[in-house]
């Protein structure tokens, strides 16, 4: 991972946001910064590589190349935000969540299979609570209310 | 709420996404995909025109097919049709494809712009918002061109709806990044900052991170949000857990925006403002009060996010580093936290600390837990929390516990995760330096790592260890006791031998007396390791062999015997081989003195940044976390405080690219340094030389040489055995010579021979010396000389002689140049013009403009004038910072007048050197020569 342009200490942004279930299969992909098609699968088969290694007694961080990964499992799916090492643990644990839970919201007790075959959908939901490598909108009453105005939509 | 179906809307795609899904193999998917790539093309080139739903289900699927990790190389265009669609839905999946599957077709990139731009003047907020999120996910520098001038405007103006604000800002965040020049603030500044007192907390949240984003690269044009940002979480953190509605989460008050302020504030130093700090101190306050409170929820999403916020008040805190009484209370609660049953927190405390060791503040705060670190970095399960602990004793070492932090490490090294023990070793190998107060720790502690973790010793660490035995005398002795004992070991790890055999090559005579350790059992105990090591390790005990031959002359015929055996003279490494052939020649035919020259203790290694220090750094990453910054601040201590300046990073990068093989003689370029002691390897190399001039004496020496225009006597020549001294006298065209050659060394030369080479031009006669200079002793011969005309070249003087069998041969330039054979001819002012003017032609003439290269002292500056052999001419020049100089040059053909001024230039650091004489030869070759003496 290359760090363009990112300097100042104050100054973080999201790398990617992978959403993976056990066997390594990918759920959502969302990148921040720019990788070629080859490096992307890379990136993937490390951190399932990482993640999946570790229990439930374990932090819900590790460190991933000159950054750390923050994730959480739901049931198969493992969550996974990737940041600059400085960066606020708790806050993208519960980013995490907070996204989770409106999924879940709005599939209606989210799974699996909703994700891939609402795989068009899922980007929406993110580009309204992440946009930019930033944290865009975290009230989940908002971002709901947006998601059913755009569902109903034609 | 409605229930979003599975593929709503497309039931095309979710049949086909159900195909996929059911194939058994990877073949039958490919055959499956292909079978719908044809079925979209055929569609996308059909006569029929395709309808807005038809179209956004093939995009759709051909997207799909590339998240699967196939090629796309089609339907862009459809996507970008899709664009233009006035339905939400077609739209929305044009720009989904478009932004994963972002392509550089510049055709392409202007239709798209074109579509951006449409929906950005569209006043839909939807249909701006797709727009904005895709430049937000392309990001590309033609967007940026296109569309930063725009997107400001839509983020302040006073009408565009809250959601699209929060876009505006994020995507300007985005081309902000991706091209900074393009993106110009100027004007919408204030109004920026302004957004942090939005009615809207999305906006807010949005908004921020471009704030910070742009304060962190132009802090002064921003720093009014300073305040806008401790009003608003003032606000925030003195609400109720109920008052902010939508932004409480787990019944905390907007915990993302708390954090982002608490980010933001971060860019800045502590607020000038008294009132500000004041607002701003009561919310950390409220913060670590808050901490103490017991929870509103069990859930762990309310702790998570209200420590979110405690970490980073806490990281303020540390940012500010100036209100020791925050500082604490920060400590203190992380101390709670050690020992919190979530690990996540154990963690975060853990690695928060280590910040906080390093302030002042808090330092001594921090060291109240050490008995909890040190029990975390052994009962921890997660290895990251263990990695912490140590990262946390490394930051709170200081000299009243360095003991005992360092002999955990130690233990916890036997048991340590592969991962981290290389990481381990050199915080352990650094604080043992570092807060060595007696060195005999400091050296069990290094042999305890090498024992302990001998694989994950790098060659920084060994290499360290020696550079500080070496530097440091009164350690020496107890460094050999030490590896003596510790080589005792049947099975000791080959750093072990390397260090044992460079210290005992060096210092094994400090511990010889004792019969237990005398220099064969010192021998055999090294050579019983040898046929176990590697190439490297094996040279270095070569070199280790010579050192004690010359140490003990009693283990000569041992180590000869073990030099002359088929494997080591014959072996099949090179640099063994030659290690071999040339240590048993040095030992058998090189004196006693020369022994001790060659092999002469290594010279102290000079103060440098230590290597290992340098390699955790480069461990590290551009990550560095603080740790390391504190490094960087206890440098000095480190190093014994020594001047280090600039070679610090050249100390640095040579340790990082140590020779292939270890070498103990410095034969290659690891040695010391310090110039004024002679390499070793260059004497190895005259030594054995046999046939032809040796590197050294190879060419003519050429610097002696001009360091005599001006001056008669003094040393012409200097090596390892010879020195040559030389006087000489000059009157009219006739000059005397006398050389003095002195044997520096013990041992005789033979077949000492001198020949004297002569131009043309000159005449000599020599007599030849004694072919025998006994050891010590010093001879000499006189050189006569008589100039016949004009000349440039010098005599050569060629030296030949045998010493210790080998031959020397050396070649020098006699100092006899032109203006030795000088006049004075002093003159008046008049007369001095007269006959300037008379050599006006321009081949009589010879100018230089050159720079100083020494100091311009008037005196040094008349020595030197003199020196050449003129007269110097006082109230000549109507500039009395001028020089001007006459003589006449003597040869038996004729007499050459010869006139000069030097104009010197303080200013400019230059001169003005001009000759004139009646033969331009001599112009050029005396203006040639003086030039190159200032």
């Amino acid at each position: 991972l290359v760090a363009t342009g990112v300097g100042a200490k104050t100054y973080r942004r999201i790398r990617f946001i992978l959403i993976q279930n056990r066997a390594g299969k990918t759920r959502l992909a969302k990148w921040y910064m720019q990788f070629d098609d080859d490096e992307k699968q890379k990136l993937i088969e490390e951190v399932h590589a990482v993640v999946t290694v570790r229990d439930a007694k374990h932090t819900n961080f590790v460190e991933f190349r000159n950054f750390k990964i923050i994730y959480r499992r739901y049931a198969g799916l493992y969550f996974c935000i990737c940041v600059d090492v400085t960066d606020n643990n708790l806050a993208y644990l519960e980013g995490i969540h907070n996204f989770v839970e409106v999924l879940n919201e709005y599939f209606h007790n989210v799974c699996e299979l909703d994700l891939v075959f609402n795989f068009y959908k899922v980007y929406t939901v993110v580009d309204e609570m992440f946009l930019a490598g930033e944290i865009r909108e975290t009230s989940q009453t908002k971002v709901l209310k947006q998601l059913l105005m755009l569902q109903s939509l034609e | 709420m409605p229930a979003v179906s599975k593929g709503d809307g497309m039931r095309g795609l979710a049949v086909f996404i159900s195909d996929i899904r059911n194939c058994k193999s990877k073949e039958a998917e490919i055959k499956r995909i292909n079978k719908e790539l044809a079925n979209i093309r055929s569609k996308f080139k059909g006569d029929k025109a395709l309808d807005g739903y038809s179209k956004k289900k093939y995009v759709c699927k051909l997207l799909f097919i590339f998240l699967l990790g196939h090629d796309i190389d089609f339907g862009h265009m459809e996507a970008v049709n899709l664009l233009s669609s006035n339905k939400y839905t077609e739209k929305q999946i044009g720009y989904l494809f478009i932004s994963v599957l972002v392509n550089s077709n510049s055709e392409l990139i202007r239709l798209i712009n074109n579509a951006i731009k449409n929906d950005l003047s569209s006043r839909n907020p939807t249909f701006m918002c797709l727009a904005l999120h895709c430049i937000a996910n392309v990001g590309s520098r033609e967007m940026a061109e296109a569309f930063a001038g725009e997107i400001p405007r839509i983020l302040v103006a006073g009408d565009t709806m809250d959601s699209v604000k929060q876009s505006a800002a994020l995507c300007l965040l985005r081309l902000y990044k991706a091209s900074p020049d393009l993106v110009l603030m100027g004007e919408w500044t204030s109004r920026v900052v302004h957004l942090l007192n939005d009615q809207h907390m999305g906006v807010v949240t949005a908004a921020i991170s471009l704030i910070t984003c742009l304060s962190s690269k132009n802090p002064d044009e921003f720093k009014t949000c300073v305040s806008l940002a401790v009003s608003r979480l003032s606000r925030i953190v003195s609400s109720a857990s109920t008052d902010l509605q939508d932004y409480t989460y787990y019944f905390v008050p907007a915990p993302w925006l708390s954090c982002k302020l608490l980010r933001l504030l971060q860019c800045y130093p502590p607020p000038e403002d008294g009132a500000v700090k004041g607002r701003l101190v009561e919310c950390l306050e409220t913060i670590l009060n808050k901490a103490q409170e017991p929870p509103k929820s069990k859930k762990v999403q309310h702790s998570n996010a209200k420590n979110a916020i405690l970490f980073e008040a806490i990281s303020l805190i540390i940012h500010y580093d100036s209100e020791p009484n925050l500082l604490v209370r920060a400590c203190n609660q992380l101390g709670q936290f050690l020992q919190h049953r979530e690990t996540n927190l154990r963690y975060l405390a853990l690695e928060s600390m280590c910040t906080l060791a390093s302030s002042e503040f808090s330092h001594e705060a921090v060291k109240t837990h050490i008995e909890t670190v040190i029990n975390a970095l052994k009962t921890e399960r997660d290895v990251s929390v263990r990695q912490r602990a140590a990262d946390l004793l490394y930051a709170m070492c200081d000299r009243s516990n360095a003991k005992q932090i360092v002999a955990e490490m130690l233990s916890y090294l036997e048991t340590a995760d592969y991962s981290i023990r290389e990481e381990m070793v050199l915080k352990v190998a650094i604080l043992a330096e570092k807060y060595a107060v007696d060195y005999s720790w400091y050296v069990d502690t290094i042999l305890n790592l090498i024992r302990i973790a001998g694989d994950y010793v790098s060659e920084e660490v060994w290499y360290r260890v020696i550079q500080i035995v070496i530097n440091r005398d009164d350690v020496q002795g107890y460094a050999a006791k030490t590896v003596f004992e510790a080589l005792q070991a049947p099975a000791c790890h080959e750093n072990m031998v390397k260090v044992g055999g460079y210290i005992l090559g060096e210092f094994g005579n400090l511990i010889a007396g004792d019969p237990r350790s005398s220099p064969l059992v010192q021998f055999n105990l090294l050579h019983s390791k040898f046929h176990l090591c590697s190439v490297p390790t094996r040279a270095l005990l070569l070199s280790a062999y010579i050192k004690f031959i010359n140490l003990f002359p009693e283990t000569k015929a041992t180590i000869q015997e073990v030099l002359r055996s088929d494997s080591q003279i014959r072996n099949s490494d090179v640099e063994l081989q030659q290690r071999a052939v040339e240590y048993l020649k040095l030992s058998s035919i090189a004196s006693t003195d020369v022994l001790a020259t060659v092999l002469e203790e290594m010279p102290p290694f000079p103060e440098r940044e230590s290597s290992i220090l340098a390699k955790l750094k480069k461990k590290k990453g551009p990550g560095a976390v603080s740790v390391e910054l504190e490094d960087g601040k206890e440098r000095g201590e480190l190093n014994g405080g020594g001047d280090r300046g600039g070679d610090a990073a050249i100390a640095a990068s040579n340790a990082s690219t140590p020779s292939p093989s270890a070498d103990l003689l410095g034969l290659r370029s690891t040695a010391p340094a310090s110039g004024a002691t002679p390499s070793a390897g260059s004497l190895l190399v005259d030594v054995f030389s046999e046939a032809g001039p040796s590197a050294t004496s190879a060419g003519v020496n050429d610097d002696g040489f001009l360091r005599f225009v001006c001056k008669n006597n003094g040393v012409l020549f200097e090596n390892q055995l010879l020195q040559i001294g030389i006087k000489s006298e000059y009157r009219q065209n006739l000059g005397r010579m006398y050389l003095f050659y002195g044997n520096k060394t013990s041992v005789q030369f033979v077949s000492f021979n001198t020949t004297v080479s002569c131009p043309g031009e000159l005449f000599r006669s020599t007599k030849t010396v004694e072919p025998l200079v006994e050891g010590g002793a010093q001879v000499q011969q006189v050189i006569n000389i008589e100039c016949l005309t004009d000349f440039i070249d010098a005599p050569l003087l060629n030296i030949k002689f045998r010493y210790g069998g080998a031959l020397q041969n050396i070649s020098l330039k006699l100092p006899v140049t032109i203006n030795k054979f000088f006049q004075p001819t002093e003159m008046a002012a008049a007369d001095f013009f007269q006959r300037w003017k008379q050599l006006s032609q321009p081949q009589q003439e010879a100018q230089k403009i050159f720079k100083a290269s020494h100091g311009m002292d008037t005196e040094v500056l008349k020595a030197k004038l003199l020196g050449l052999g003129t007269a110097l001419l006082e109230n000549v020049d109507p500039n009395p910072e001028n020089y001007v100089c006459a003589g006449v040059i003597q040869t038996k053909a004729q007499q050459v007048g010869c006139l000069l001024r030097l104009e010197p230039n303080a200013q400019a650091q230059m001169y003005r050197l001009t000759l004139r004489s009646s033969k331009d030869t001599v112009s050029q070759r005396v203006c040639d020569l003086l030039a190159e003496q200032f």
